[in-house]
């Protein structure tokens, strides 16, 4: 039986396929990057009606919540009729998936603003969307920034599952080694799927760092 | 678009679609036990895990750090690496054992950690007051600990058996069958309508996971425990994809 024999790791096949391997890491971060913009915008809009008609909070946050737990293959199946095996698919779905963290994170976070805060900014004469930008989006940024790296996180893995409507970068990779009796591709899709949230995550949390220089000084005794 | 699922509905309606093995109602079966069974092993590894390690504070660090690495692990990347792990490929029918144990390990993580968080965050108030009255440890655990954490365990279930669901459905990409079949198979064959068809049954399936398992919940969480307002909390602790 030849998937006894064949070897985890074909280095051969590594270096020959190296530039499929490339385009394929950089269509995996494309997908992403593509799908987190269109989320973190959505889900401002979404937020932001949100906190200005409380009523709507709960049907809004519900909806995302009904996407959310739609398995992300039949998400992408219901969108086959009218998108098709197409990159758009792909996206539409990856983007459905960012909302409801994205959106639930940037409300805990303006919510979690001190009010004393927004009444001194009131009073130095700030008005409500430089209120917004300037003292309420960055006092929310780390709760708003946690939600960020559990979506990005979560679309990379998500990405793999593309490959089963034809597209999916690295995830196309993981999809040929399941099909065919050869486990390197397999691998190589895997490590690098892991590779890139791990290090997705990191830069995330190295960014929020350097936002929030604030946030360090408190940790000294 | 109204000729679309004018054809969908024609799917369901077709005879022949409800009978022998490639029918709805055996793929549902599948689907449903391979699910139930994998929730259940699943429980029976990570609940006494997470409790007694709550319980005793312990180990906190390494069981959040296995669940985010837990969480970039692709489930189509674990299906196809167990399956090769387990050297079943290409043998007929065999899928179901690869599908089992990759699914068996994307469902421990929100359990454990969940289980974990649940109990080790008890006030520690709480438990002195308890231990004060003369409480041993397991009467602690018992009355005390596993009552007032019991939200969070719930919590994790219901993520762990959703994500189970989703999962079993990619599951169909190794040969094993299940609802993901029609998406898999109809896909292949440039069928949209039975694409289609699949999903909605994934949809749905997933759908009641949640909400039965959301009702479970809100009859087992003691009353006092039970929040009625609607307030966004920050991080859903054990999202993941699927």
């Amino acid at each position: 039986m030849l998937a006894a024999t064949d070897p985890w790791i074909r280095w051969d096949w590594i270096s020959r396929h190296g530039d499929d391997i490339t385009a394929a890491l950089r269509e995996h971060v494309y997908l992403t990057v593509v799908a987190m913009a269109a989320g973190l915008v959505i889900s401002f809009a979404v937020a932001l009606v949100a906190r200005r008609w409380r009523w709507l909070q709960t049907p809004l946050l519900g909806f995302s919540g009904l996407l959310y737990t739609i398995p992300s293959l039949a998400l992408f199946a219901f969108l086959l009729p009218i998108t098709g095996l197409s990159r758009s698919t792909a996206l539409i779905g990856l983007t459905s998936y960012t909302l409801l963290i994205l959106t639930r994170n940037i409300i805990a976070g303006l919510d979690g603003v001190p009010a004393d805060v927004l009444e001194a900014a009131t009073g130095m004469g700030y008005g409500s969307t430089r209120r917004l930008v300037r003292i309420e989006l960055p006092l929310a940024l780390p709760t708003i920034m946690a939600g960020i790296r559990i979506a990005t996180v979560t679309t990379i893995g998500l990405v793999t599952v593309a490959a089963l409507i034809g597209q999916g970068a690295l995830g196309a990779l993981i999809k040929e080694g399941i099909e065919r009796p050869f486990r390197t591709p397999l691998v190589v899709g895997s490590v690098l799927s892991i590779a890139l949230a791990i290090v997705a995550d990191v830069a995330l949390a190295l960014l929020l760092r350097v936002l929030t220089p604030w946030t360090r000084k408190r940790a000294a005794p | 678009m109204t000729h679309f699922l004018g054809e969908v509905f024609g799917w369901f309606t077709t005879s022949a679609h409800w009978h022998g093995s490639d029918g709805i109602p055996h793929r549902m079966w599948e689907h449903s036990v391979m699910s139930i069974a994998a929730v259940a092993f699943a429980l029976a590894i990570a609940l006494p895990l997470g409790i007694w390690f709550g319980h005793r504070r312990r180990g906190g660090m390494v069981l959040m750090n296995v669940s985010n690495v837990g969480r970039a692990l692709p489930s189509l990347a674990v299906l196809g690496l167990g399956q090769e792990a387990l050297g079943l490929r290409g043998w007929p029918g065999f899928g179901a054992r690869p599908a089992f144990i990759a699914l068996l390990v994307l469902a421990i993580p929100p359990i454990v950690t969940n289980a974990y968080t649940g109990v080790s965050e008890v006030d520690p108030d709480v438990r002195e007051s308890a231990l004060g009255m003369g409480m041993t440890g397991g009467q602690v655990l018992r009355r005390v600990e596993l009552p007032l954490a019991l939200p969070l365990v719930m919590a994790g279930v219901r993520t762990s058996a959703v994500q189970v669901v989703a999962t079993a459905t990619l599951a169909a990409e190794l040969s094993w069958g299940g609802l993901g079949r029609y998406i898999i198979d109809g896909i292949g064959r440039q069928d949209n309508v039975m694409v289609f068809a699949g999903a909605l049954q994934v949809g749905v399936l997933a759908l009641v996971t949640e909400v039965v398992l959301a009702a479970v919940q809100r009859r087992v969480v003691p009353k006092g425990l039970q929040s009625g307002e609607n307030v966004p909390s920050a991080v859903p602790a054990d999202a993941r994809p699927r």
